[in-house]
């Protein structure tokens, strides 16, 4: 199939503000309290992979351990667990920033599922090996739920760099 | 060779560390934050920093939630409060009448302590603190308490609700601290059962129950029976209700039975709750010449590690195997007494071992009596000195 360039639509720079805004607002959506239910999103994950495929110079794995580390402490949880799932995630999606972005928002979201999962693993195994209990297969459900979030997020975090679109036929691209 | 002939890479180009050498790196920051966090506890400072940081935005994502809540109960009405008052007058007549008698008591029992030349009982204080929400961490059982460091929480105080015991103060921060639910698979707490006196340590199960652990198979336990505090460890008040047996099942094949109850405070509920503590200093351990000898064989390490092991004991109170961050944490000052329940968990936990290397000489049945016998022996030799 012929990549449709639909993606590589001209985008304006990304703010540096931005960025950090749109992480703060993960993570204050991540402090939501929801008791047991398993199934709320990792909005945290969600948003640093997004832009470690969007901007991966910008942020990578150095966030992603920031990141996991205040998580870490507003959870309650063994220091170092996110932040160590939260730094594979970032490797991963920085790795693969090349190729997902040839794909449509599903497509990546598709992508999305194995590295979010693997993140999930990672912290089940480091909670596992340290003595807590397994908390239920439905732990797993928020993989999902995350991954269905991608093409959502994906929109909203890309309105800022949207160009607004003013046809010019004489215009190369 | 770009320096060499002055020209740079143009910034395009210029991407830092390759990702793997990153990824190394980092992965390795994590790992030591994971042994230093479990291992060492170095951590707290840099936990109490980062919390000063995120407690704003916990707030600020907790209340929009509690103010869903609260709009809800708004709008049920006034039927709903005008029973809810109902209900909260009769339930005052009702300990107003236990209040008035339990001082007259109190009194009398002081008296009579006095007249037996006893110790006077401890005295106990209160922090009254309300549930903010439930630490979002799935491996554990946490609640996150409106009262921190500043207003006199310290690690290690029992949290009540008017039912009974919910838990214990496990990490304090400035404006909070975490809670650990009973239920918590490492949570331990030292009872005893209300009907037959017999002395127990409680475990949680991780799924809302907990379980009584290292009680013979023949242990007089019946189902519907009440477990309280029993206060060996010099941390919670004793006789504060824990929990009722809802099982109590008996495998030949096993040494000790399986024994699991339902806390009887709200545990998985929130709302306001109780902070207990003990005020003033603990009474002092009785001299080392008092105990029984057995107990150096089976409980204690060795006489020359003492203040070695003042530190480490709230860890030697968890359950076995359980991790060094295991949430039965005391101030090193009461960190004395809780040692008499650590070695008595300690016994009851080398009795396995014990009773596989007799298993060729006994019935393992007869085997598991006689040695819980002996943690029994351990934990009735420990508590002279408390009250």
């Amino acid at each position: 199939m012929m990549p449709t360039h639909r993606s590589s639509r001209i985008l304006l720079p990304v703010r540096a503000n931005f960025i950090t805004i749109s992480l703060i607002v993960a993570l204050v959506l991540h402090f939501i309290p929801m008791g047991r239910f398993y199934a709320v999103p990792d909005f945290v994950a969600l948003v640093l992979a997004f832009w470690c495929v969007r901007e991966p110079l910008r942020v990578g794995m150095g966030t992603g351990f920031v990141l996991g580390v205040i998580v870490d402490v507003a959870h309650g949880a063994v220091m170092g667990q996110h932040a160590l799932a939260y730094v594979l995630l970032a490797y991963a999606s920085t790795v693969m920033s090349r190729r997902l972005l040839w794909f449509s928002p599903g497509a990546q979201a598709l992508h999305m599922v194995p590295l979010i999962l693997m993140a999930q693993l990672v912290m089940l195994v480091v909670r596992m090996l340290v003595g807590g209990r397994f908390p239920g297969w439905d732990y797993f459900f928020s993989t999902f739920t995350t991954a269905a979030l991608w093409m959502p997020v994906h929109f909203i975090l890309l309105i800022p760099q949207m160009r607004p679109i003013n046809r010019d036929d004489n215009r190369p691209i | 060779m770009a320096a060499s002939t002055g020209h740079q890479p143009p910034p395009f180009f210029r991407r830092g560390l390759p990702p793997s050498a990153k990824l190394t790196i980092y992965v390795a920051l994590s790992l030591a934050l994971l042994v230093g966090d479990l291992q060492m506890s170095y951590l707290t400072t840099l936990r109490q920093g980062v919390a000063i940081l995120t407690y704003p935005l916990q707030i600020a994502a907790a209340t929009p939630a509690e103010f869903a809540r609260n709009v809800s109960n708004y709008f049920n009405g006034l039927i709903s409060l005008q029973r809810e008052n109902e209900r909260l007058r009769a339930d005052r007549l009702q300990s107003a009448k236990q209040l008035l008698r339990s001082s007259q008591l109190e009194h009398e029992n002081t008296e009579l302590r006095g007249l037996l030349d006893m110790r006077a009982r401890v005295k106990v204080q209160a922090i009254a603190a309300e549930v903010l929400f439930t630490a979002r961490d799935p491996f554990s059982r946490k609640v996150i308490l409106d009262k921190g460091g500043n207003q006199g929480m310290e690690p290690g105080l029992a949290v009540v609700d008017a039912a009974g015991v919910l838990g214990q103060v496990t990490r304090v921060f400035p404006l909070h601290a975490e809670v650990t639910l009973l239920s918590d698979k490492e949570q331990a707490i030292p009872v005893l059962i209300e009907r037959s006196g017999l002395r127990a340590v409680m475990f949680g199960t991780g799924s809302g129950l907990t379980e009584l652990r290292y009680l013979a198979a023949n242990a007089d336990v019946r189902v519907g029976d009440r477990i309280l505090t029993s206060g060996l460890d010099g941390v919670f008040v004793p006789g504060l209700p824990v929990a009722t047996v809802i099982r109590a099942s008996r495998d030949a094949a096993e040494s000790f039975g399986r024994i699991l109850c339902l806390p009887i405070g709200g545990v998985e509920r929130s709302g306001d709750v109780l902070v207990l503590g003990r005020a003033g200093g603990l009474p002092q351990r009785p001299a080392e010449e008092a105990l029984d000898p057995r107990r150096t064989a089976v409980g204690r390490i060795s006489q020359r590690h003492e203040p070695e092991r003042a530190q480490s004991a709230p860890h030697a109170a968890s359950p076995p195997g359980a991790s060094a961050s295991a949430p039965v944490a005391m101030p090193p000052a009461r960190a004395a007494v809780p040692r008499a329940a650590a070695s008595a968990s300690v016994a009851a936990s080398s009795a396995p071992r014990a009773a596989r290397s007799s298993a060729a000489s006994a019935a393992s049945h007869s085997a598991a009596q006689s040695v819980s016998q002996g943690s029994a022996q351990a934990v009735d030799s420990a508590p002279k000195g408390g009250n």
